[in-house]
C-alpha cells in the first residue's frame, strides 16, 4: 500500500530525513518510536504533503502512484488521513459543516455525488456512539475552546467518518487521560479492517498496549535504526532510547 | 447542504462576474450640474413644485460645502460637472406585467440571476429594480396594497403620497448633513419608498435591486421606508454595476423612520464593479445611511460589503425613543486596490436604549479597509449599553486594516464595551483543511464564512447564499 524509499527531506535547508524506507501493507499496524526531534512528525507531514517540507530524494509511494506528485488535498482523496498532534482551530466553522464539506470534497473527486443529509447523520451518530462523544458536539465550532483531549477524539472521529486507506495517527495519546485513551484506541480498533492500515506515531509505549502494532520502527536521526516486532516497544520502554544511540552511533 | 456546493461550484472564474452592458436606448441629461439640470430632472418627473424648491435648496446649499477628507481612503475627486445626472431607460407608459419590459432589459435581470419571473415565482420577494435609476417594475404590489402597503419608486411616491413623503423626506438625512448626502438631495433620480402602516407585519421580504449600466452616469437613488406604530419589515437591498475603465459615481442616502414599537430589518449585499486587478475603473460608493427609533423601536442594519473601488458608508441608528434599539451587522472584503472606511453611528439619546455593533473585516491583495465607528451616549440616556466588536481578518501581506473606534459618554450610567481581534489565515489552518480533502480556495471559503457567520446569520436566506458566493469569488486567488 504506502512503500517510503530512501526518503530525505528537510525543512528551511535543513534535513531532518535521512533516508527512510519504510513499507506498510493492506492490514498491517505499523508504529514509529523515537526520541523527541528523531523527525517522528516530519515524516507524517511529509507523506500528508505539508508544503513547508522539501522533498530532497527518494519516493513515496502509494497503491502503484507517486505520491510526491500529489497536492495535499489529491493525497486525502486517494485515501490518506493524517490525525494531527496540533488539530487547529476554525472559528465559526461547526464540527458538522466541516465534516461535510470534507466528505462531499472527497467523493466530488471519486465522481460520486454528495452524501444525503440524512445518510450522513445517522453516520454521524454511530460514530460518535463508538467514540462515546456527546450530541452536542457537532454544532460546536472546530477545535474551538476543544480540551486536548476533545480535539484528538475528534480527530479520530473525523477519520471515521472519512473511512481513510492509511490513517497516520500523529501523538494521538498526547494530552489524553487514560479513559480516553482508552475509548480513542477502541475506536480506531474497531475501523480496523484487512483493507486498511495504521501507521501510528509515538513518543510512549503507553498508546500501543491498546492498538497493538505488527511492526514497530526506531526513528533516530532520520533514520529507522530498529525494526522489530511489539517486544521491541517494550524493551524501549524499560531501557530508554539512549542504548540504541549508542548503538548506532558505533 | 446545497449551499456550500453550489458556492464552491462558482468559485471558478474570479473575474468580475457582473461585467456586462446592455443594449437599451437610454434616455440621459447632458453632463453637468446646475440650476437647469435640476429643473430639467425634475421636470422629467413630472414633479410637484414643493419637490423642486427642495432639489434647489439642496444645491444651493451644496454649492457652499466642500468635500469631505477625513476617510482612509484615497482617490481622484470626482469631476461633478463630467456626470449626467439622469439616465432613463427610453420606455414611457407604466407597465402592467413582465411581457411589456423591454425584453433586454428583462435579459439583465437573468444574467444578473435576478430574472423577476423566477422572483416572482419562487420566492415570494417583492422587488423593485431600480436600473440606472428609474424603477422599471415593482411586483408584487397587489398582495401588498391589500395590506396597506405601500412599496413603490420614490417618484411614484412623490406623485401618489406627497403628505408621507414631504413630512419623512429629509428629517433622518437633513440636506446639509453632509457634501454626498447634499448632492443626492439635489438630483437624485430615484430609489424606493416604502411604508408600513400601523401594527402590520410585512408578509414578504421587500427587495430593491440597483444596478448602474449607462456610461458616464452617476447613480443617486434615494430610500425612504417608514414603519409605522408596531409594524416590521424586513428589507433587502442589492447592487451591481458592469465593468468600466472609468470611475462612477454612486451616491445614495437611505433614511429609515421606525415609529413607537417598530421593527426594521435592512439588509445590503452591496457588489459594485471593484476595478480591475490594476485599480483601473470601479465604483465610488459614498453613502449616507440613518435610521431614526421612537420608543420601543428596532433598527437593523446587515451589510456585505465586496465591491466598489472606494467604499464610504456608515448605517447608522438614532437611538431616540426610551427602550430603543439599534443593530449594525457588517462584513467588509477588500481585495486588490480596494478601500473601503465603513463602520457605523450609534447615537443614544433615549432611556435604557441599546446598540450592538459586530464588525468583521477582511483585507486581501493590496487592499485597505478601515473600520470607523462612533458610540455617543447622551446626557438623558440613562442605562444605555453599547457592544462593539470589530474584527478584522488579513489575507498575505500587503494589505491594510484600521480601525477608529471613537466613544464619547455624556451619561455616568452608560456601559460601553468594545472588542477587537485582528487574525490571519493561517497555513496550518489550510493544510488542516487540505489534509481532509478540501482544496484551497474552498478551504478559504469555508474559512471566511465560519469567520463572518454571525453577520451572515443576520441575512434571509436567499441573500446569506448570495453573500457567501460573493465572499468566495470577492477573495479568490489571494492566497499564493
Amino acid at each position: 500500500m504506502l512503500k517510503v524509499s530512501n526518503l530525505h527531506a528537510g525543512i528551511d535547508g535543513n534535513e531532518i530525513l535521512q533516508g527512510i524506507d519504510l513499507e506498510i501493507k493492506p492490514g498491517e499496524v505499523h508504529a514509529i518510536m523515537g526520541p523527541n526531534g528523531s523527525g517522528k512528525s516530519t515524516l507524517s507531514s511529509v507523506i500528508a504533503g505539508r508544503e513547508d517540507y522539501e522533498v530532497t530524494q527518494g519516493h513515496i509511494d502509494f497503491e502503484g502512484e507517486d505520491l510526491l506528485d500529489l497536492e495535499a488535498d489529491e493525497r486525502a482523496h486517494k485515501g490518506i488521513f493524517l490525525s494531527f498532534q496540533y488539530p487547529v482551530e476554525i472559528p465559526g466553522v461547526t464540527v458538522t459543516n466541516f465534516l461535510k464539506t470534507a466528505i462531499n470534497e472527497m467523493r466530488k473527486a471519486q465522481g460520486l455525488e454528495a452524501m444525503a443529509a440524512n445518510v450522513m447523520l445517522k453516520k454521524m451518530r454511530e460514530k460518535m456512539a463508538l467514540l462515546e462523544m456527546d450530541k452536542g458536539f457537532l454544532s460546536r465550532s472546530l477545535n474551538e475552546g476543544f480540551s486536548g483531549g476533545e480535539k484528538k477524539r475528534n480527530e479520530i472521529f473525523q477519520m471515521a467518518m472519512l473511512e481513510p486507506k492509511l490513517a497516520i495517527l500523529d501523538e494521538t495519546d498526547s494530552g489524553l487521560d487514560i479513559d480516553a485513551l482508552r475509548i480513542v484506541a477502541n475506536g480506531v480498533n474497531k475501523l480496523k479492517t484487512s483493507k486498511n492500515a495504521v501507521l501510528v506515531i509515538t513518543h510512549y509505549q503507553r498508546l500501543l498496549e491498546y492498538i497493538v502494532p505488527d511492526y514497530v520502527h526506531v526513528l533516530h536521526k532520520g533514520k529507522i535504526v530498529k525494526s522489530g516486532d511489539k517486544n521491541l516497544a517494550l524493551e524501549l520502554e524499560e531501557k530508554g532510547y539512549d542504548w540504541l544511540k549508542e548503538e548506532t552511533t558505533v | 447542504m446545497s449551499t456550500e456546493e453550489q458556492l464552491l461550484e462558482e468559485v471558478t472564474g474570479s473575474e468580475y462576474k457582473y461585467g456586462f452592458y446592455t443594449d437599451i436606448e437610454a434616455d440621459k441629461a447632458p453632463p453637468g450640474l446646475n440650476e437647469e439640470i435640476i429643473r430639467f430632472i425634475s421636470a422629467k418627473k413630472n414633479e410637484p413644485e414643493w419637490m423642486l424648491e427642495w432639489r434647489l435648496d439642496a444645491l444651493r446649499k451644496f454649492e457652499k460645502m466642500k468635500e469631505p477628507k477625513w476617510a482612509n481612503v484615497q482617490y481622484p475627486e470626482p469631476d461633478l460637472q463630467a456626470i449626467s445626472y439622469y439616465s432613463a431607460p427610453k420606455q414611457k407608459k407604466q407597465l402592467d406585467s413582465l411581457d411589456e419590459v423591454d425584453p433586454e432589459l428583462l435579459k439583465t435581470f437573468e444574467k444578473l440571476g435576478i430574472s423577476l419571473d423566477e422572483q416572482k415565482r419562487l420566492t415570494g420577494v417583492a422587488m423593485d429594480v431600480v436600473v440606472d435609476s428609474v424603477s422599471v417594475k415593482t411586483t408584487f404590489k397587489k398582495t401588498l396594497a391589500e395590506k396597506g402597503i405601500i412599496f413603490c419608486a420614490i417618484s411614484e411616491a412623490i406623485q401618489e403620497h406627497p403628505e408621507l413623503v414631504k413630512k419623512y423626506l429629509g428629517t433622518v438625512v437633513p440636506k446639509t448633513d453632509n457634501y454626498y448626502a447634499a448632492l443626492n438631495s439635489a438630483v437624485f433620480t430615484d430609489g424606493s419608498f416604502c411604508y408600513i402602516p400601523k401594527g402590520v407585519k410585512c408578509p414578504m421580504e421587500l427587495s430593491t435591486y440597483f444596478r448602474i449600466n449607462e456610461a458616464g452616469t452617476g447613480q443617486f437613488e434615494r430610500t425612504l421606508l417608514i414603519a409605522d406604530e408596531g409594524s416590521y419589515v424586513s428589507y433587502l437591498e442589492g447592487c451591481t454595476a458592469p465593468m468600466r475603465d472609468e470611475n462612477q459615481l454612486h451616491a445614495a442616502v437611505v433614511e429609515l423612520i421606525a415609529l413607537d414599537d417598530a421593527e426594521i430589518k435592512y439588509s445590503t449585499v452591496q457588489n459594485w464593479y471593484p476595478g480591475d486587478k490594476e485599480g483601473k475603473g470601479g465604483v465610488f460608493n459614498f453613502v449616507t445611511k440613518r435610521g431614526m427609533c421612537e420608543r420601543n423601536a428596532k433598527i437593523s442594519w446587515t451589510q456585505v460589503e465586496t465591491g466598489s473601488a472606494v467604499t464610504w458608508k456608515y448605517p447608522s441608528c438614532i437611538l431616540k425613543g426610551e427602550n430603543s434599539i439599534g443593530e449594525f451587522y457588517s462584513v467588509a472584503v477588500t481585495n486588490n486596490f480596494q478601500q473601503a472606511d465603513t463602520g457605523t453611528k450609534m447615537i443614544h439619546l433615549g432611556k435604557n436604549t441599546k446598540s450592538t455593533i459586530i464588525s468583521k473585516g477582511i483585507c486581501a491583495g493590496k487592499s485597505n479597509g478601515s473600520y470607523r465607528g462612533l458610540v455617543k451616549i447622551g446626557p438623558r440616556a440613562e442605562n444605555a449599553r453599547n457592544f462593539s466588536q470589530c474584527d478584522s481578518l488579513l489575507m498575505g501581506s500587503s494589505c491594510g486594516s484600521h480601525t477608529f473606534p471613537y466613544i464619547e459618554t455624556q451619561n455616568k450610567s452608560a456601559k460601553v464595551e468594545h472588542e477587537a481581534t485582528t487574525s490571519k489565515i493561517g497555513e496550518d489552518q489550510i493544510f488542516y483543511c487540505n489534509q481532509r480533502g478540501i482544496g484551497e480556495e474552498e478551504a478559504i471559503a469555508l474559512i471566511v464564512n465560519g469567520y463572518c457567520k454571525d453577520v451572515l446569520n443576520q441575512l434571509p436566506m436567499e441573500f446569506a447564499v448570495e453573500a457567501q458566493k460573493l465572499l468566495a469569488i470577492s477573495l479568490e486567488g489571494s492566497v499564493g
